[in-house]
C-alpha cells in the first residue's frame, strides 16, 4: 500500500515537473509548479519530515508560488502570443540534461551509500527549534538578516521611479 | 792570429769597409770622397804585394794559406767558411787588386762631376770585396756566395746611370741572364755534394782522386759541365754572352774592372779551380764552348761601330779562347791568358774610354747632344790630339793581336798550342779547335787594327768636333801608362827575356797543373810542347794575314769596304755579323715573347675573367638574392603571413563573435555544456 | 522501494528538468520556477540523507529550512527584478536582453 502511494506521489512529482518546463502557456507552467511542490512535500512525509512538509506547503506553495503567479499575471501581455522556449536551445539543452540524468544516475547506482540505522522523530519541530537557537544560531540571525536585506532590495527595485 | 791570416782578413774586408764608408759617409768629403776609396784601394793592394812577393820565396811549398772555421750547422750537415791562397790565388788577388786601384784612380778624373759620385765608389767597393771573397774562398758554396754578390755589383754598377731606359734595361739583362748560369751551377754543387759530402775544393779533389765517383763517372761529368754553366753565365760564353754588350751602358772604368778584367775572368777562375775533377767528357764540351765563342764573337766584332761594342765581342771572344784553353788541358796556357788579357783589355777600356771622355767635352762645347761619341765613324785622326792615350792604345792592340815582343803573343801561342796537340790526340771533327782559335786569331788582328785606324788615322770625320778634342787629365793617363807597360812580354818572362819563349817566373809559379778525374797532365803538356813550334809560325802567319788586310781596307784606303759588305750582303754574311747573328732577336722571339704572351694572358684571365666575372660576378649574384630576399621577406613574409595572422585572428573573432549573443542563457548553456563535457572527459565509471 | 536511490532519482530527474528548464525557457518566470525546480530537488537529496545516512539529529532539516527560506527571498528579489525589466523593455522575454551582445 505505501508502496503505491509513493510511486503515486513520485510520479505526480515527475510529470508535473515536466509540465512545467514543457508547456507552452505560463499559467500552465505555474499550475504544474503548484502540483509539483505539493507532491515534494508529500514526499517530505514519507521522509517523516513532517515540519519540514507544512513549511514547504506554507512557504512554497502559499508564498513563492503566489508570488510567481502574480509575476506572471503583472508581466502578462494579452494580445502578444504566449512566448514559451527557444528551439534553437532545445536540443542541446535535452541532450545536456539527459546526459547529467545519466551522470547523476551512475553516480547514485554505483556509489556504497552509508546506510545507517537512522533515528525516527516522531514531533520535529522540537529537535528543529532547539537547534536553531543553539547550534545554528549564527545562521539563523543571519538569515533574518539576509530577509530583510531581500525585502528591502525588492522594495527598491519595484518603486516609482 | 797570424800575420798571413790577418792579412787575407784585411785583403777581403777592407774593401767593404770603404763600401759601407761611402754609403753612408760619402757626403761629408764630398767631391774629395775618392781619397777614401783609393787609400782603402792602395791598402789592399800593398797587402797584396806582400803576398806576391812570397811566390819568390823558394822554400814555399803547398799553400800560402788554408784556413776554415764553421759557419752553422743544422745537425744534418754543417758548412764551413775559410781561406785558401795558393800561388794561383796570389796572382789572381794581384791583378783584381792593381786593376782596381788603377779603375779607382781613373775614375776620379772621368766621374768627376757626377750626381752620385760617392755612391759609385761605394759600389766600386763592394764589386772589390766581392770579387776578392771570390778568389780568397776555398770552397764551393763560399764562392757561390761571393758570385752572387759580385753579380749584384755588376747589375748596381751597369745601371749607375739608371735614369736611362737602356741602362736600367741591360743590367736587369745581366743580372737575369747570370742567374740562368747560375741556376746550373747551384746544381752541379749539390750533386757533387751530395756524393762527396763536402764543398771544400779541396776536399772534392781529394774525394775524387781516392774514387768517390768510382763507377759513376757520368755524374762527375754531368756536375761538372752543370758547374762550368756558372762559368758560361759569369764569362759571357755562348749561348749566355748575350747581356756583356749591353752591360757596355755602364760607365767606361766599370766596363774595364769588371767585364774585361776581373768579374768576366771570374768564371774562367772558377773553372781553373774545379779543373782538376772535370772528366775528359766534361773538359771536351768546355772547350766547344770556347771554341764557338771564340770564333763566332770575333765575326760579330767586325762589322760593329761602337767603339766600346767592338771592345765587348773582343772581350767575349777572348774569354773564349781561356775557356777554350782549359777545356783541351793546356791549363797553365788558360791562366796565363787570363793575366795578360786582363792587362791589355782593361788598357784598352781606359783608352777608349779616354776618346769618349774627350769627344763628349768636345761636343759639350758644341752643345750637340745628338751626336754619339762612341761611334768611330765620328773619329778619325785622333792621334795627333792624344797621343798617350794613341801609344797606350796601340800596345795593347799589338798585345791583344798576338804580336811578339808583347805578352798576348806568348799566352795565345801556348793557347794555340794546346788546340793543336788536343787535335792530334783526338783527331777527327776536333779540328774545329785549332780552326776556331786560329781564325780568331786572324779576325781578332783584323778588327782591333780597324779600330785603331779608324780612330786614331786617317782624316777626321767630324772637323768641328775634332778641333775641341785635348789629351786626358793625368788621373787618366796614369793607369794607361802603366797597364800599357804590362803588356809587355818582358814582364811575364822575369828573369828570361827570350821574347818569343814563354817560361819565366808566372809559369814557374803556376806549374803544371793537377788533375784527378782521368787526365794524365805530363800526356797534356808533352803534346802542347810538340805542336809549340807549328803552333808559333801558324799564329805569327795569322797575325800577319789579319794585320795586313787591315791596313789594306783602313789604312791605306785600297779596297773599298762598302763594296766588299755590299758583296759579303748578297749571302747575308754582312748582316749576320752586323746583327750579332741574330742571336738576340732569336731569344726574343722564342723565349721573351711567349713568356710575356703567357703572362698577358695569366692577367687577362685574373682581371678579366676572374675579377669581372667571377668577383664581380658574385657581387652581382649578392644584388640579385638581396632584392630577392627583400621581395620576399616584404611580399610573403610580411604581407601573407604575418597579416596572414592578424586576418585569422580577425576572421576568428568575427567567427567567434556570435556566440556573444547577449542572451545569458546562451552563456548559462556553455557553461553546463562545458561541465558535462568535463564529467565526460573525467569520468570515472 | 522506500530507499535512499529512489529518493535520489527523483531527486535528480527533478535536477535536469529544472536544468533543462533553465537553459530553454524564454520567459524570464518560466526560468524562475526552473530555479525552483532546482532547488527543490537539493532539498529533497538533504532530507533523504539526513533519514536514511544515519544521522541522529536534524541537520538535514534544518539545512532545508534554510534553503527554503534562502529561496523565497530570492524569488522575491528575481520577481522585482522582472517586473523592473518588464516596466523598461515592455516585456519578459530574456532573449530580448541582448545589450551584452558582442
Amino acid at each position: 500500500m505505501g508502496e503505491v502511494v509513493f510511486l503515486g506521489i513520485a510520479s505526480l512529482v515527475i510529470f508535473s515537473a515536466v509540465g512545467v518546463v514543457v508547456s507552452s502557456s505560463l499559467v500552465h507552467s505555474a499550475v504544474s509548479l503548484l502540483f509539483t511542490l505539493f507532491g515534494v512535500a508529500g514526499l517530505y512525509i514519507f521522509l517523516y519530515a513532517d515540519f519540514l512538509a507544512a513549511t514547504q506547503v506554507i512557504v512554497y506553495v502559499g508564498g513563492i508560488l503566489v508570488l510567481i503567479i502574480f509575476g506572471v499575471m503583472l508581466t502578462n501581455k494579452i494580445d502578444t502570443p504566449s512566448i514559451a522556449s527557444s528551439s534553437s536551445n532545445q536540443v542541446i539543452g535535452a541532450i545536456v540534461s539527459l546526459l547529467l540524468f545519466a551522470f547523476q544516475l551512475g553516480v547514485i547506482f554505483k556509489t556504497e551509500w552509508y546506510i545507517g540505522d537512522g533515528v525516527i522523530v516522531e514531533n520535529t519541530v522540537h529537535p528543529i527549534g532547539i537547534m536553531l537557537l543553539t547550534e545554528y544560531l549564527l545562521p539563523f540571525e543571519v538569515v533574518s538578516i539576509l530577509l530583510l536585506g531581500a525585502l528591502i532590495g525588492a522594495a527598491m527595485l519595484s518603486r516609482k521611479n | 792570429m797570424d800575420n798571413t791570416t790577418l792579412f787575407a782578413l784585411l785583403i777581403l774586408f777592407l774593401p767593404l769597409v770603404a763600401f759601407l764608408y761611402q754609403l753612408f759617409f760619402g757626403k761629408k768629403l764630398g767631391s774629395q770622397t775618392h781619397f777614401v776609396s783609393l787609400g782603402v784601394m792602395g791598402g789592399v793592394l800593398a797587402l797584396s804585394l806582400a803576398f806576391f812577393f812570397q811566390l819568390f820565396d823558394p822554400l814555399l811549398t803547398g799553400p800560402i794559406l788554408d784556413i776554415s772555421g764553421e759557419w752553422f750547422s743544422t745537425g744534418a750537415f754543417t758548412l764551413d767558411l775559410g781561406l785558401y791562397i795558393d800561388k794561383i790565388t796570389v796572382i789572381m788577388l794581384m791583378v783584381v787588386s792593381l786593376i782596381s786601384f788603377l779603375v779607382h784612380l781613373y775614375s776620379i778624373a772621368y766621374m768627376k762631376g757626377d750626381r752620385r759620385y760617392s755612391r759609385y765608389f761605394a759600389f766600386l767597393g763592394l764589386f772589390t770585396f766581392s770579387m776578392n771573397g771570390i778568389v780568397l774562398s776555398n770552397s764551393l758554396i763560399m764562392m757561390y756566395l761571393f758570385w752572387e754578390l759580385v753579380g749584384l755589383s755588376s747589375y748596381l754598377l751597369i745601371g749607375f746611370w739608371f735614369e736611362k731606359d737602356s741602362a736600367a734595361n741591360a743590367s736587369k739583362k745581366a743580372f737575369l741572364t747570370n742567374r740562368v748560369g747560375d741556376i746550373g751551377m747551384f746544381i752541379g754543387m749539390l750533386l757533387i755534394f751530395f756524393t762527396v759530402g763536402t764543398f771544400s775544393i779541396n776536399g772534392i779533389t781529394d774525394a775524387v782522386a781516392n774514387g768517390a765517383f768510382e763507377g759513376n763517372i757520368q755524374l762527375l761529368s754531368i756536375a761538372g759541365v752543370l758547374v762550368f754553366m756558372g762559368a758560361v753565365g759569369k764569362s759571357a760564353q755562348f749561348p749566355l754572352h748575350i747581356w756583356l754588350p749591353d752591360a757596355m751602358e755602364g760607365p767606361t772604368p766599370v766596363s774595364a774592372l769588371i767585364h774585361a778584367a776581373t768579374m768576366v775572368a771570374a768564371g774562367v777562375y772558377m773553372t781553373v779551380r774545379i779543373f782538376p775533377f772535370l772528366t775528359p767528357d766534361a773538359l771536351q764540351i768546355v772547350a766547344v764552348i770556347g771554341g764557338i765563342t771564340a770564333l763566332g764573337a770575333a765575326l760579330v766584332a767586325i762589322t760593329q761601330m761602337d767603339i766600346k761594342a767592338v771592345l765587348a765581342y773582343s772581350t767575349i771572344s777572348q774569354l773564349g779562347y781561356m775557356i777554350m784553353a782549359l777545356g783541351v788541358g793546356a791549363y797553365q796556357a788558360g791562366f796565363f791568358h787570363l793575366v795578360t788579357h786582363a792587362m791589355f783589355k782593361a788598357c784598352l777600356f781606359l783608352c777608349s774610354g779616354s776618346v769618349i771622355h774627350a769627344m763628349h767635352h768636345s761636343l759639350d762645347h758644341l752643345e750637340d747632344h745628338q751626336t754619339d761619341p762612341q761611334n768611330m765613324d765620328n773619329m778619325g785622326g785622333l792621334r795627333k790630339k792624344m797621343p798617350i792615350t794613341y801609344s797606350a792604345m796601340l800596345i795593347s792592340t799589338l798585345a791583344i793581336s798576338g804580336v811578339p815582343f808583347f805578352s798576348g803573343f806568348l799566352s795565345k801561342d801556348a793557347i794555340l798550342a794546346g788546340t793543336l796537340s788536343y787535335y792530334h790526340a783526338h783527331h777527327g771533327w776536333t779540328i774545329f779547335l785549332p780552326i776556331a782559335g786560329f781564325g780568331a786569331a786572324m779576325v781578332t788582328a783584323f778588327y782591333m787594327f780597324r779600330l785603331i785606324f779608324k780612330t786614331f788615322h786617317g782624316e777626321p770625320q767630324k772637323g768641328d768636333i775634332f778641333k775641341h778634342i785635348h789629351e786626358s787629365p793625368v788621373a787618366m793617363t796614369i793607369p794607361l801608362v802603366v797597364l800599357s807597360v804590362l803588356s809587355l812580354a818582358v814582364v811575364f818572362t822575369l828573369p828570361y827575356v827570350n821574347p818569343i819563349d814563354g817560361h819565366g817566373w808566372f809559369t814557374h809559379a803556376v806549374g803544371d797543373g793537377a788533375h784527378v778525374a782521368g787526365l794524365n797532365m805530363k800526356e797534356v803538356n808533352d803534346g802542347i810542347h810538340h805542336a809549340h813550334h807549328d803552333a808559333m809560325n801558324l799564329s805569327l802567319i795569322v797575325a800577319t794575314l789579319g794585320i795586313l788586310v787591315s791596313s789594306l781596307f783602313y789604312f791605306f784606303k785600297k779596297i773599298n769596304v762598302d763594296r766588299l759588305a755590299g758583296v759579303l750582303n748578297l749571302v747575308g754574311l754582312y748582316s749576320l755579323s752586323k746583327n750579332k747573328f741574330y742571336i738576340d732577336s732569336i731569344y726574343n722571339n722564342l723565349l721573351y715573347k711567349p713568356f710575356m704572351w703567357f703572362s698577358s694572358l695569366a692577367s687577362t684571365i685574373d682581371l678579366d675573367i676572374y675579377d669581372q666575372k667571377i668577383v664581380d660576378g658574385w657581387g652581382w649574384i649578392t644584388m640579385k638574392v638581396s632584392i630577392k630576399s627583400g621581395e620576399v621577406d616584404y611580399s610573403w613574409l610580411d604581407q601573407k603571413i604575418i597579416d596572414g595572422f592578424g586576418r585569422f585572428a580577425n576572421y576568428f573573432g568575427n567567427e567567434l563573435r556570435a556566440t556573444q549573443s547577449g542572451i545569458v542563457q546562451n552563456y548559462l548553456m556553455g557553461g553546463i555544456v562545458g561541465l558535462v563535457a568535463i564529467i565526460l572527459i573525467f569520468q570515472q565509471f | 522501494m522506500n530507499s535512499l536511490q529512489s529518493y535520489l532519482v527523483i531527486s535528480s530527474i527533478l535536477f535536469s528538468l529544472g536544468i533543462f528548464g533553465i537553459v530553454t525557457r524564454r520567459n524570464a518566470i518560466a526560468i524562475l520556477m526552473g530555479i525552483e525546480l532546482i532547488l527543490n530537488s537539493a532539498n529533497i537529496n538533504f532530507v533523504a540523507f539526513n533519514r536514511f545516512g544515519g544521522m541522529q539529529k536534524l541537520d538535514g532539516h534544518i539545512f532545508t529550512i534554510f534553503v527554503i527560506v534562502l529561496a523565497a527571498a530570492e524569488a522575491a528579489v528575481a520577481l522585482a527584478i522582472i517586473i523592473n525589466l518588464f516596466k523598461n523593455a515592455g516585456s519578459v522575454d530574456v532573449d530580448e536582453a541582448n545589450t551584452l551582445k558582442g
